[in-house]
């Protein structure tokens, strides 16, 4: 049975949802162990057991918290010596994936990013991967000696299998020489509202919305019903609102009960990051928009005006 | 301050892909110098202003990809190197970042500067791999960049804000778009790009050997697709269609 490692990543001493969610497709694939790096990682390990980790190889060092990269490449670069696991599957985030990359020079061995799900096929590893700016999607097999997968957020759902994982201190002493980009300072800008992706409706702004001064009016909607707001990459690159609300192949991936599209013409760029949205809404002036084609209702019109009466109405019915 | 920008060129996103009969994608189509690595170059040439030194713009691809180079030098880069060969056809993101890593170090640069990630591939990985193989450290998704002294220090972006990440240099930095807004290349900068040097460099002038490719393409099918629903022009009744959907979905 092939043996798989996957990297949990930690964040804010928790186990991230997107690692639960590999753990959840690991677990049909073979033997699978995961490393937890960092503050709370003993914690995690009862997580990552529930969800089919047989063991969780963990080791505490703040080092791994403080540096990015370096220290958590040594750690699974060592662990991969002694254990020799078939695959090592990492999440396609920022934090994981420089870990990913590092690793795979390290150990000299390619790796795919960006895959939409991982199968195994005759011993060896396939990964779909999102092809040609979306539009096609290619079969990809694993070649490399680990094979190494970066799998985007929210391509599986997470379930538990039940289960406790046995806990295994990894002893690796964090050479100083790895101890370098360091985090000094963590600055948090945004207020903690609704997270992107995991709200049930998010409501995504693009260059339809006319400017940033409109972006509250998307704000107002999304308080109203609990969901949070996003963008398109445009809108981002313009500067209209900070890239931590960017969905798409290079932003985030959200999967949310509804997604309303506003003044976005819907680029395979933004799309690839929501088509697995439930319900699509999309408010757009123009009819022909790629978006239009996707969505179970598109709206014509003009989203400044339908947008603040969307919001009365939905609030008009919560207190009727 | 010796600073190295790397840069590749990417189809234009205002037009349409094609694939090879090998399922890679066609490189025969209009290309434009990276619209990420555009923010790079002028995050280098800023640097540079500020702290004095030299500008080098490092890039792998076909013969054309000089274009880009020269489009790089014309917004005042000082020079260029380019690896060419046709056994980089099709080069996964490993055998990039040997390449890169291998031009760059002849160079001996205080500082590369790279996209977090290139347009049309968006792996994002070849950066960490050029890190690992110069030996740097990396200091990732920079908003803003500060040299003082042999130390740089950014705002690296993260979903809730950013965090301040410092390092010693020789460093690799990889930079958003929100890094710098690109200038224009002036007639000046663009007639004095063409005498500007572009060296061109083969996998054997590296010593580099092609290794085996991570993957093998075994299919390329297209994406699934969501059907079409309904659309209504806005007659003032779409709020209530709207709300009519949000309730079926049992978002309200």
């Amino acid at each position: 049975m092939a043996s798989i490692l996957v990297y949990a990543e930690l964040s804010g001493g928790k186990v991230a949802t997107t690692s639960l969610e590999l753990m959840t497709r690991a677990r049909e694939l073979g033997d699978v162990y995961a490393v937890a790096l960092g503050t709370g990682a003993k914690e995690a390990a009862a997580s990552l057991g529930k969800h089919g980790a047989k063991v969780v190889h963990v080791n505490e060092d703040k080092a791994f918290d403080d540096y990015i990269a370096e220290p958590a490449t040594d750690a699974i670069a060592a662990l991969y010596e002694k254990e020799k696991p078939d695959l090592i599957l990492f999440a396609f985030t920022p934090d994981s994936r420089e870990v990913a990359g590092r690793l795979a020079a390290r150990l000299g061995t390619g790796l795919i990013s960006n895959a939409s799900d991982i199968t195994s096929s005759g011993g060896s590893f396939v990964a779909k991967v999102p092809y040609f700016g979306g539009a096609k999607v290619a079969s990809m097999k694993a070649n490399g000696k680990p094979a190494i997968v970066l799998v985007r957020p929210k391509s599986f759902e997470v379930s538990e299998s039940g289960g406790a994982a046995e806990v295994k201190q990894l002893d690796v002493a964090v050479a100083a020489g790895s101890k370098r980009a360091h985090i000094t300072e963590r600055v948090v800008e945004a207020s903690e509202k609704v997270k992107l992706e995991e709200a049930r409706v998010v409501i995504s702004g693009g260059r339809g919305m006319g400017g940033p001064q409109n972006f509250p009016l998307l704000e107002d909607l999304a308080s109203a019903l609990g969901g949070a707001v996003g963008a398109s990459r445009a809108v981002v690159d313009a500067g209209w609102v900070p890239y931590s609300m960017q969905v798409g192949q290079t932003g985030k991936s959200v999967r949310p009960g509804v997604y309303i599209a506003v003044g976005i013409s819907g680029a395979m760029q933004h799309t690839v990051g929501m088509k697995t949205s439930k319900v699509i809404i999309a408010i757009n002036k123009d009819a022909e928009a790629p978006i239009m084609k996707m969505a179970d209702l598109g709206v014509v019109g003009d989203a400044l005006k339908i947008v603040p009466a969307l919001t009365a109405a939905v609030k008009a019915r919560k207190n009727g | 301050m010796k600073i190295v920008v790397t840069v590749k060129q990417v189809p234009d996103p205002n037009s349409t892909l094609s694939l090879e009969a090998d399922n890679t994608i066609s490189r025969d189509k209009e290309v434009v110098l990276d619209p990420g690595d555009e923010c790079g170059v002028e995050e280098g040439l800023q640097l540079k202003e500020a702290h004095g030194g030299e500008v080098v713009i490092v890039s792998m691809g076909p013969e054309r990809a000089r274009d880009g180079l020269r489009k790089a030098l014309s917004m005042g880069a000082d020079r260029g190197v380019l690896v060419t060969d046709p056994l980089l056809a099709g080069a996964d993101a490993l055998l990039t970042a040997r390449v890169l890593a291998a031009a760059i170090k002849a160079e001996e640069p205080d500082l590369v500067i790279c996209a977090t990630e290139s347009y049309d591939g968006s792996t994002g990985v070849v950066p960490p791999m050029l890190a690992e193989l110069l030996g740097f450290p990396q200091l990732t998704f920079a908003k803003k960049v500060e040299v003082d002294g042999s130390t740089v220090k950014v705002h690296r972006q993260t979903a809730d804000g950013y965090q301040v990440v410092e390092g010693s240099m020789p460093a690799l930095v990889t930079v958003t778009a929100a890094i710098a807004e690109p200038r224009y290349a002036s007639l000046k900068g663009i007639m004095a790009a063409r005498s500007k040097e572009i060296k061109l460099l083969s996998l054997s002038d590296l010593g580099v050997q092609k290794s085996d490719p991570a993957e093998t393409i075994e299919g390329v099918v297209d994406a699934e697709t969501r059907k079409a629903g309904e659309v209504i022009q806005d007659d003032g009744s779409a709020v209530d269609r709207i709300v009519k959907v949000l309730a079926e979905a049992k978002v309200i």
